[in-house]
Parts: structure tokens; sequence; C-alpha cells
């Protein structure tokens, strides 16, 4: 199998992104969406094609996990946290 | 905001629990059938993940139903087991309750207990240890990381005593392990406490590490079939062990990530918090910290007060938790709502009044009623 190409790694970052957007709960989401930035980010540099097929296959798994916790997040759905409510958004001065 | 009390389940973890509360719902102690097998294996290896996160032999890993569970069986076992030649132990003033209970427990039973203060800044002085050790004490017992205040015991130097005077230790690490590199070996201990649910593992379970190497006996506390080698009858309740497992794993691979967060996260909040109001002081020594549990006190500001204006955060009597799902956006409003309501029940105190005045609190004669 090939190895990865640049495009296919951004493809993979962005539906890992878009999935993560879709976590009902507020720790879940704004974690998932952070942790993928900084991993990505942390490894752009890397030109290792070896190494790099193990971090996508990794987040290829992730994806999965991702995935399926979200649907799961999504059957047993709660009510937004006070963080989230849009008036305490305008509370929030500093 | 009180992740010292209870951790969310990282996603993560509850990924890998799913199909063994679903499909693969054998007794790992089945030996007879692939039910048992496949779950017997699952459940080996979360043994092995616990070990890999603090340096054991899987083999030195006995799945309990928690930190409690752990401590009342390092404690209990460990004195019972060597009561005949040894009948003294070790333990601080500021343990966990459970820790604290066994060892009264053990006074009724004829054990001598000695339980070492703490300085002003939360650590214990290794002089004091060093002179409480007897020639009969069995144990020591002290916490890595204190889930109150957060001060971090000098581990490995508490470790080279206790082995240099051949006493065995055994640590609280329920706040510690997965937050802070832990090192059975480098840190010369010898049993430890995992909980479960306070590194984004599920409530209900947890891990008792008993050295093998020099041996550590224990009288254990649970009798019946044999499991865990006899450490602790009772089926190993696999989708909880999995998770655990699953949590160390996780823990292990974000620990350094982790860890960096919280300590910016942790300097935002006591900056914020104490360039914007004065007299805050934050216990615990600064330096021997771990920086996911703030403890700050309110002069003139009583805490239930405090407590209960801050109803839409978490917390709990002035502690500050900061963990792994934590965000910038959470400490802000946390930091926001406690300025505006420690300014705010200060312009109702009378002792602010005085103090602003210029009166000194130590000077005045408070009457009887």
């Amino acid at each position: 199998m090939a190895a990865s190409s640049r495009a296919q790694v951004l493809r993979l970052y962005r539906a890992m992104l878009r999935e993560s957007q879709r976590f009902t709960a507020y720790g879940y989401r704004t974690y998932a969406i952070r942790r993928i930035r900084d991993a990505f980010r942390e490894n752009k540099h890397l030109k290792d094609s070896e190494e790099i097929q193990t971090l996508v296959n990794k987040a290829r798994t992730n994806l999965e996990i991702i995935h399926r916790q979200v649907t799961i997040g999504q059957l047993y759905s709660t009510q937004k946290l006070v963080i989230e409510s849009l008036e305490n958004r305008d509370n929030l001065i500093i | 905001m009180d992740v010292q009390a209870t951790t969310p389940l990282d996603p993560r973890v509850l990924d890998c629990m799913l199909p063994y509360l679903m499909h693969y719902y054998g007794n790992p102690h089945s030996r007879t059938h692939a039910y048992g097998w496949e779950s017997e294996s699952a459940m080996e290896r979360a043994r092995q993940q616990v070990a890999s996160l603090i340096g054991a032999d899987p083999r030195e890993i006995f799945f309990t139903s928690g930190a409690t569970e752990s401590n009342n069986l390092a404690i209990k076992g460990v004195a019972r087991f060597y009561k005949s030649r040894k009948k003294h132990i070790i333990t601080t003033q500021t343990e966990h309750k459970c820790v604290l209970d066994s060892c009264r427990y053990l006074e009724t039973e004829g054990f001598r207990v000695t339980y070492l203060p703490v300085k002003s800044n939360g650590l214990i002085d290794l002089k004091e240890l060093e002179n409480a050790l007897q020639p009969d004490t069995s144990l020591v017992s002290i916490m890595t990381v204190n889930n109150e205040i957060g001060v971090k015991q000098p581990i490995s130097d508490i470790g080279q005593i206790c082995s240099s005077r051949k006493v065995f230790f055994h640590t609280d690490a329920a706040q510690a392990v997965g937050k802070i590199p832990m090192d059975v070996n480098d840190m010369k201990i010898d049993l430890m406490s995992i909980s479960g649910h306070k590194i984004y593992g599920p409530k209900g379970v947890g891990a008792i590490y008993v050295r093998r190497r020099p041996r550590v006996r224990l009288e254990p506390l649970q009798s019946g079939g044999g499991q865990e080698r006899g450490m602790r009858s009772g089926t190993v309740p696999t989708p909880l062990a999995v998770g655990l497992g699953a949590a160390c794993e996780v823990s292990q691979q974000e620990m350094e990530y982790d860890y960096k967060r919280i300590s910016v996260l942790a300097d935002r909040l006591v900056t914020k918090i104490m360039t914007e109001i004065p007299d805050v002081v934050m216990n615990g020594d600064p330096e021997h910290h771990y920086p996911g549990c703030i403890n700050l006190s309110f002069a003139y500001v009583e805490g239930e007060s405090l407590l209960m204006a801050l109803k839409d955060v978490a917390l709990s009597s002035g502690r500050f938790g900061i963990g792994r799902f934590t965000t910038e956006e959470e400490v802000d409003y946390t930091v926001q709502k406690c300025i505006q309501h420690v300014k705010r029940l200060r312009e109702m105190s009378p002792l602010w009044e005085m103090v602003q005045d210029g009166v000194d609190l130590k000077s005045i004669k408070w009457t009887q009623h």
C-alpha cells in the first residue's frame, strides 16, 4: 500500500474534526477537537513515510472510535451545560 | 471542577468496555469455553496495561473494587500477616479516610499506630519519619498526591528510608497514577493503591500493586474461590477491569500533554484570581504540588457561603480541580464568578470592614454572649 499523501492526511484531519464536532458532550467535543489539532500540528514536520503511516493508521482507528462514541452520545444526550448556554457567553468579560 | 472527587469516562475507555458489557460477557475464570477464554485474555491484557503504567510486573497487580478496598487490603493485610513479630504502623494525619479508619480499626486489634503530622506546607518531615520508625514497624503508608491540597509527598525519599530500614512502604496513589510518572522500582514502593474513576476510568474498580521481589505477604480480606492468586476472591468484573486497563494506557500516552495543559490552566486560574482580589492564600507547598488540584483560602469570607454562591460550578470546599477535559472557558467562567462573589461576600463581612478601616483583628476583644 502506498504511503499516505499530504492530501490524504489532510482529508483524514478534516474528517476527524468534522466527526468530533458532532459530540453532544461539551467536554468530549472540546477535547477531541483540541487534541486532534495539537496532535496533527505536532507531527506535521515528519518525513519518514513509515512513521507517518503508523500515525495515520492510529488516526483512522481513533476516527472510528470517535464515530462510535458520537453516536452513543446522541442516543443518550442530556441538557446543555451552563458554560454552553448563550446568555453566559455574553457574561464572560475576562 | 471537582475532578478529585471523580472524573468522567474517557470516550476511548468506554469504547474498549462496551463489547464486554454486550457480547463478550463470559466469566474470566471459566476455563472450559471460549466465552471464558476471551474474557480472561481481556482481563490479562488490562492487567498488563496497569502494570506498564507503574513499572510493575503483571503478576504484581490484583484487581479490587477501588482504592478504598486496596488501602484496606494493604494496611490490614500486611499488619495482620506480620503481627506475630511486628505491631507498629506509621501513617500521616492527612491520609484519606479509608487509610485512617483502617489504622484506627487495627488499633482496636492491638496494633500501635503513629500518625505523623505534616508541616505547614503539607509535606511530611523526613527526619520525623526516620525517628518514628521502630524495630517492630511493619508498614509505612503515605499518599502520593493529596486529594484536598494537591501536595506531592517526597515518595522516592520515603521509599529510600523504608527500604534501608526493611519496612514495607505503601502509597495511596489514587490521585497520582496516570498524572505524574510513577515507577515502583525507582521509588522503592512495595504496595500501591490505584483507583479507576480518578483516571478517567469506570467507578467500582481499582487495583493493588504488591511487590514480589522482595516478597510482600498479606492476609487477604475477602475469602472465597481463590481468584487473583488468592489475594482477592470474587469474579473479576471484566468490563471494569478492561476499563481500568484502557484508562491506564490512555493516561500513559497522554500524561505529558495533559500535565502541560493542566499546568497552564492552573497558572491561569491562580494568577487571575490573585491579581484581582487580595488576601488569597494557596494552600500547600507551591513546588511539590500537582497543578490539577488547587486549594485556595479567601480571607474574611465564609467557605460555605462562597460554595453556595458559586452554584453553577461543581466545586468542593475551596478546592479547584482541573483535568483532561477542563476547558479554558470553564476556568475563566469559574474565576469570574469566584472574584465576583468573593468581592460581594467581603462587602457584607464586618471583619473585612474592620480590616479596611485599619483595625488589627488580633487586638479585638470579642465579647461573650
